[in-house]
């Protein structure tokens, strides 16, 4: 049979092999990861809004968004906000950008323009949402207007955000999956 | 789409508070397929609102939404509404309904499709409400 040192070699090979795979896998999973962040990058260019896709936390807006949908926004900065419109805005300080509709607004001569929010939901208007002595929205607030959506699709985020053992597990699963798959 | 309304004005610290009442008649169609109705199978809802818009000396543009209601697929897009008073207070930036002879009402929809687009339609037909040059002190409401 082969000889001991024939052997030796022949493992050698192997392991080195095995080595060059890995950095391929590597660079693979990179590439993919890469291009999922340039077609972000591409949609918030695209869009003029920075957060193009978000996914509705509440049911302020039932019955037409529920918990879990996805919206998609725009933000040309030369579109109107004009009463009736579904607007995604911050409030000053905080990060969670909430969606309603607008239901009244004040624009100067000049296009400075002060609006008011409500859910459609609700029973009252948002002036209890926004900052201490803050009664109006203006432009700078608004991350988005709604123009499309889908339903159920942004569970998962909000699953991965509740459960974060489920967002670990996820991901372990995926680089797994990514790394060792040969490609035939 | 015909509406009627009557109208006063009271000031509240120091912005004037409109008081409408109106009459809805509409038929919400499909504006694509003529006569078709508006609910077809990708439509969930529509969010119906009456707006008033005018200009005042202070805002070259002011849109105040009066009035809103939801209707679901399967309810009636024919509409006959009677004697409705306005859901949300009329409150302007200012002082700028008073004497404002254009203010103008305008029904909208929001169209909520299951999955797709949301788009905004104004109805054809608005009306214009102008109002008085004097304040009413007490009005029962």
């Amino acid at each position: 049979g082969p000889s001991p040192r024939a052997a030796m070699d022949l493992f050698g090979d192997l392991r080195r092999m095995n080595k060059r795979q890995l950095y391929y896998q590597v660079l693979n999973f990179a590439m993919i990861v890469s291009s999922a962040l340039m077609i972000w990058k591409g949609l918030i260019v695209i869009t003029g809004s920075e957060s193009p896709i978000v996914v509705v936390l509440s049911g302020s807006m039932e019955p037409a968004f529920h918990r879990g949908d996805l919206l998609f926004l725009t933000n040309f900065h030369d579109d109107p906000i004009r009463a009736g419109e579904i607007v995604v805005f911050k409030v000053e300080g905080r990060d969670i950008p909430i969606v309603h509709r607008v239901i009244k607004i004040h624009e100067k001569e000049n296009g400075n323009i002060k609006f008011l929010t409500k859910g459609d939901n609700n029973e009252v208007d948002d002036r209890g949402l926004y900052k201490e002595g803050q009664n109006w929205l203006e432009k700078k607030d608004v991350v988005g207007r709604a123009r499309g959506f889908l339903p159920y699709v942004g569970m998962v985020t909000i699953i991965m955000n509740d459960y974060p053992k489920f967002k670990y597990a996820l991901l372990a699963v995926m680089g797994a999956y990514v790394l060792l798959k040969r490609e035939s | 789409l015909r509406k009627n309304v009557e109208d006063f004005t009271g000031p509240r610290e120091r912005s004037d508070l409109g008081f409408v009442t109106f009459d809805i008649t509409a038929d919400i169609l499909n504006g694509k397929n003529g006569l078709r109705t508006i609910f077809d199978w990708n439509v969930k809802q529509l969010f119906l609102y009456l707006s008033a818009e005018y200009s005042t000396k202070n805002n070259a543009l002011n849109q105040v939404v009066l009035w809103d209601k939801i209707l679901l697929r399967g309810d009636n897009p024919r509409l006959f509404l009677k004697d409705m008073k306005s859901k949300y207070f009329f409150f302007d930036d200012g002082n700028g309904l008073k004497g404002n002879r254009n203010v103008t009402l305008t029904l909208s929809w929001n169209v909520v499709p299951n999955a797709g687009i949301l788009p905004l339609v104004t109805g054809s037909g608005h009306v214009s409400v102008p109002f008085p040059d004097t304040y009413e002190t007490t009005k029962s409401y």
